[in-house]
């Protein structure tokens, strides 16, 4: 076992809606420097596991750690500013505020300037210009006036990812990132997250389904089957287990 | 239209740096409608000089009435219009202002101290009420929050109205102001521009000012960055959250903010009449008019207040003589004159609000500026 503390830890992570598990007893620890993939079939709890890490779902048991530290009470504006930062599945922006204004609002929260009343937000350059650089990163600038609700479904994910990115935080969580995106529009986020993985120590969660984009990205494959975790491992290996084959891989895997 | 283009049509634009006086005092927010500028600016100095302007006591009355309207007006827009919350607590608020000042003068003498203290005691009893309705209240869904401000509101209205060993209780109170402010103190010996400058027209000037500056300091709140917070809760609160920013804590904060200007409203309306009771400030459908003024005025704009203020209090005043006028002037023409009758100016209103409402969904605020975006 490494010493080195994870950025990201789960330890028996469970939820129970009524009778129904949908989350069981899932430990799991995320370390620095590394993509880890979750994967499985619909309904298999990635998204509600996603859920618990970043606080929108009380666990009814088992603990959350970041960077050894126990949140598993905290609201998820307090975990965001403990480093977990999350991008939506269905894309979850604010649709009548400028592009720019949405990484704006995102830059604002890292450098902890809501608070500030009596200033006038257009003094503030420095968080402006951040929103800029963000944007053009995921290369949105020509559109920074635009509100969402009037951009491009894959430029709405990638304005996703900007929020993300503008967070800087120490936990990426990337839920079905290149979903319902046409298919030319897949590789500049695939290109966004290898990008994310290279600089520096960053540790990233990816739940998606197609399996490509998983063996081009993952160091690390997660497999989850009703809510368990049944596979974890390096990413060749898991593929090829007879237990992910049956659960879930056989079709992609024949069509691959 | 290039990508790069200047932005004209939308609500922000990033990329100009601020520059000037006047951006900073207006807090970089301009009217951006030519119109628009121009009718504040003609608001603005009607307002300031309404007691050289005019003769008689009903217009600079109805020229303080709008002040404070301004400011009460534009504080229920800070809730409603950039936070997105449904408060029908808000003349509430206006009433503690009202009364704080009320009672401090009747019990404590016509001093400048008594009204000094009347107001601190009445934005602390603000503050502390919103405060407890914002930690209690703004959890729940937007509906229950709406019917706990409406429950609250009310069941202050009664006991405003019960106390009436301390409140007046429907008579309301009637209170001496200081010397200062009183109609026979002169400032100056000899008539200024034509008028005498009185204790009223002293008191006149300083509801305008602290009204204007108010004004002003609601609108340096809503375009800073603690204001573009509001707006993106308002957008999609799950969103906020996740971004890291504490919710409940900030529309907390927009709540106590709003409250607290709504109190200095109904305590230079109590200074300004010389009375507060309950039909003058803490009345339902006082909260009705607001909402009107909001939405006339243009939702989250902060100048809708003003010209909403304006506008419903000048009809208000004066619609009434307008159709009285009409009505003798169309008499001998069969029905017409019964249909413009002074008795029937609440119907009048409310046909110019549904038309106007109808008409410019974003109130007159955004007509204008839209005007101005299809222009460009």
């Amino acid at each position: 076992m490494s010493t080195t503390t994870p950025a990201l830890e789960t330890r028996g992570l469970t939820i129970r809606f009524g009778g129904h598990v949908a989350v069981n007893d899932v430990s799991c620890r995320f370390t620095p420097g590394t993509l880890t993939a979750i994967v499985g079939p619909n309904g298999a709890g990635k998204t509600t596991y996603f859920n618990l890490v970043s606080g929108q779902l009380r666990a009814s048991a088992g603990q959350v750690l970041v960077s050894g530290q126990d949140i598993t009470t905290l609201s998820p504006s307090a975990r965001t500013r403990r480093g977990l930062g999350r991008a939506f599945q269905l894309t979850n922006l604010f649709p009548q505020l400028t592009a720019l204004e949405n990484v704006r609002l995102a830059v604002q929260s890292r450098a902890d300037a809501g608070w500030s009343l009596f200033k006038i937000w257009n003094d503030r350059r420095d968080l402006i210009e951040k929103a800029e650089a963000v944007l053009e990163r995921v290369r949105l600038s020509d559109k920074r006036h635009v509100a969402p609700k009037a951009l491009s479904h894959g430029d709405q994910r990638k304005l996703e990812v900007a929020l993300l990115i503008a967070m800087e935080p120490k936990v990426f969580m990337f839920d079905e990132p290149t979903a319902g995106m046409s298919v030319d529009e897949v590789p500049t986020v695939l290109e966004l997250i290898q990008d994310i993985k290279r600089r520096g120590d960053a540790t990233v969660l990816l739940v998606e389904h197609k399996m490509d984009v998983v063996r081009s990205l993952a160091d690390r494959i997660v497999v989850l089957h009703n809510g368990s975790l049944v596979a974890d491992g390096d990413p060749a290996e898991v593929i090829a287990s007879p237990v992910v084959q049956e659960a879930y891989l056989g079709l992609e895997a024949t069509r691959a | 239209m290039t990508a790069t283009s200047a932005p004209t049509g939308l609500p922000f634009d990033e990329t100009t740096p601020r520059k000037g006086a006047l951006q900073t005092i207006l807090s970089s927010d301009l009217p951006r409608s030519k119109v628009l500028s121009f009718i504040l600016l003609a608001i603005l100095l009607v307002l300031a000089a309404t007691p050289f302007l005019f003769s008689g006591s009903q217009p600079i009355s109805t020229a303080a009435k709008i002040c404070v309207f301004i400011v009460l007006v534009a504080s229920y827009d800070l809730l409603l219009g950039y936070s997105g919350i449904v408060s029908f607590a808000h003349t509430m608020f206006f009433g503690i202002g009202g009364y704080g000042v009320a009672i401090a003068l009747e019990r404590l003498g016509a001093t400048w101290t008594s009204v000094g203290l009347g107001l601190a005691a009445a934005l602390g009893s603000s503050a502390v009420l919103a405060v407890a309705i914002g930690l209690l209240s703004l959890r729940v869904r937007a509906i229950f929050f709406s019917m706990i401000t409406l429950a609250v509101a009310s069941a202050v209205a009664v006991l405003a109205s019960q106390l009436s060993d301390i409140t007046g209780g429907e008579d309301g109170l009637s209170f001496q102001l200081p010397h200062a402010l009183r109609p026979a103190f002169r400032l100056l010996s000899e008539p200024f521009l034509g008028t005498v400058v009185n204790g009223r027209i002293l008191a006149y000037y300083l509801l305008f000012f602290v009204a204007l500056g108010t004004f002003l300091l609601l609108l340096r709140i809503v375009n800073s960055p603690f204001g573009r917070v509001l707006q993106a809760i308002r957008e999609n609160e799950f969103r906020a959250e996740a971004l890291g920013y504490r919710v409940v804590a900030y529309r907390t904060v927009a709540s106590v903010i709003s409250a607290l200007a709504a109190t200095v409203a109904g305590a230079l309306m109590a200074l300004w009449l010389r009375y507060n009771g309950p039909d003058t400030t803490l009345s339902f459908s006082i909260m009705i008019d607001i909402l009107l003024m909001v939405v006339i005025g243009g939702m989250g704009t902060m100048y809708g207040a003003v010209i909403g203020a304006t506008l419903f209090v000048l009809a208000q005043s004066y619609l009434q003589v307008l159709m009285e006028a009409g009505s003798t002037a169309l008499s001998g023409i069969p029905v017409l004159p019964n249909l413009i009758h002074p008795d029937r100016w609440l119907l009048w209103l409310g046909a110019l609000f549904i038309v106007s409402v109808y008409a410019f969904p974003g109130g007159i605020v955004g007509r204008l500026r839209q005007g101005r975006s299809s222009q460009a």
